[in-house]
């Protein structure tokens, strides 16, 4: 594959790297990469790929930009906001690099689509934010025999590695199963909500990730395979550990009992209405268009907003605030005698309030408000 | 004496502490040192049969403790000793 004289001049910096040089300008220009997330990893993943000339990618993402993605997801800008994310990806990359095809899939990454999306790709690019879609893309890689160039972030802590890479001795390294089994229950790590995460953390992770997908591209170096590397942000601390292939996999252990894609929501405990009711008990809820005909009718009800004081500056359906790491100690403020309705963001904080709330001091009327604020602003605009 | 490094996600269950050291002298006994000392961390670190979860590792320097002899790996003093879990990132699905 040739390089144009355009092309030849944007890479000079690559091209008089000596152990870089014309050869691995072309293998990346023969190259193709999946990124699964354009969000906080894939923004400075997908901006290297693309000015490293990579000749195609392939974004795939759902999300639509919001305001509070521009903390950390580096490719967006003010007027992406409201846009889909791939939408507004592509066109940033097309803009920084010509001589690349992008295609952008607005759309999630299922076990439907995975495999032949990774299969018609050199290698794919976890940027997620999610187990079940973390387990989809490792296993539809190592089911069609791609590397996979996996970082993950929380809070100021980082992980990556390289997953499934050919060995120079034609076997494959290890994958995120031999690492991690099984993904965590739901509700034994914690949420979103106390989560956060400082917007230059995915910045450095993603920096390296994109350094991992170009050697391995090249061949360039060492590729991180069988090790994790881990960056601890707080104390600038760096780790390297070893990550070894267990004879239990259950893709590529010595007795495999996964031979195609599963459903990986219920494979993490997601979304299974029998899994909830088994585990938790059911609570009150209130949809927001009936909410809203309680209060136009008048209907004597408390407002309780479990939220953080910084939320609720944003926007707020006028409850009181008692955020959720302090309303055991507001149980003065919550009433028995008349409906509370209780509402967060999404109603997932709400409805682990009302639980806590019922199952250790005896409260019968709370109702939670479903799909919390994001959802009465929704039915507002619609 | 070896050190603990505590992973950010659990640090809720030691007052936010970032290392924890004791005495011990294997992964067993620290970790069950640990266990006592912050009670809250246990569920997240053992299921109900006592064993490690599965999202969780323990590194003893480099090297994982089941490429080691497990958590009867023996801990020379000033040994670094890592749990590292799961992580996945910053959903607002799930």
């Amino acid at each position: 594959m040739d390089l144009s004289n355009a092309e030849l001049a944007r890479y000079a910096r690559h091209l008089i790297l000596p152990e870089f040089n014309i050869e691995g300008q072309k293998k990346l220009k023969a190259s193709s990469v999946l990124v699964i997330g354009s969000g906080g990893l894939g923004s400075p993943l997908l901006l290297y790929l693309a000015a490293a000339g990579v000749g195609r990618i392939t974004i795939v993402d759902f999300d639509r930009v919001d305001d509070s993605n521009l903390q950390r997801q580096v490719l967006f800008g003010m007027a992406d906001v409201g846009r889909p994310k791939v939408e507004a990806a592509a066109a940033r990359l097309r803009s920084l690099n010509p001589c690349i095809e992008v295609t952008s899939l607005d759309t999630q990454l299922t076990s439907e689509n995975a495999r032949e999306l990774v299969a018609s790709h050199d290698l794919v690019a976890d940027g997620t934010d999610n187990f079940a879609t973390r387990y989809l893309v490792n296993d539809a890689a190592v089911l069609e025999n791609k590397p996979n160039v996996y970082a993950s972030i929380y809070r100021f802590e980082g992980q990556i590695s390289v997953f499934n890479a050919l060995l120079p001795d034609g076997t494959r390294g290890p994958n995120y199963r031999d690492l991690f089994p099984t993904p965590p229950p739901p509700g034994l790590v914690p949420s979103c909500a106390e989560g956060g995460v400082l917007g230059v953390l995915p910045g450095i992770l993603g920096s390296l990730q994109a350094l991992e997908v170009i050697k391995v591209l090249t061949g360039i170096g060492e590729p991180l395979s069988g090790r994790l590397f881990l960056f601890d942000a707080t104390t600038f601390t760096t780790r390297t550990v070893k990550i070894r292939k267990s004879p239990n996999n259950p893709l590529t252990g010595e007795q495999p009992t996964q031979t195609e894609l599963i459903n990986y929501q219920e494979f993490c405990g997601i979304g299974l209405a029998g899994e909830r009711e088994a585990s938790e008990p059911e609570i009150q809820e209130i949809e927001p268009q009936q909410f809203l005909d309680w209060r136009e009718t008048g209907r004597k009800f408390k407002l309780i907003d479990v939220r953080e004081p910084f939320e609720a500056a944003i926007d707020s359906l006028g409850g009181e605030l008692i955020p959720e790491g302090s309303v055991l100690a507001s149980l003065d403020r919550i009433p028995r005698e008349m409906d509370v309705v209780i509402h967060c963001r999404s109603g997932v904080r709400s409805a682990r309030v009302i639980r806590l709330l019922e199952a250790e001091h005896g409260y019968k009327n709370l109702v939670n408000l479903q799909g919390g604020i994001v959802a009465m602003n929704n039915l507002a605009t619609q | 004496m070896a050190t603990l490094l505590i992973p950010t996600p659990l640090r809720k269950f030691t007052g936010d502490a970032g290392a924890f050291e004791s005495q011990a002298t294997d992964v067993a006994a620290l970790l069950t040192d640990l266990a006592q000392q912050h009670p809250n961390i246990r569920q997240h670190l053992f299921d109900d049969s006592g064993e490690l979860r599965s999202f969780i590792r323990v590194f003893v320097g480099d090297e994982d403790i089941d490429a080691l002899s497990g958590t009867a790996t023996a801990l020379a003093p000033d040994t670094q000793v890592s749990i590292i879990p799961a992580i996945a990132g910053g959903s607002t699905h799930l």
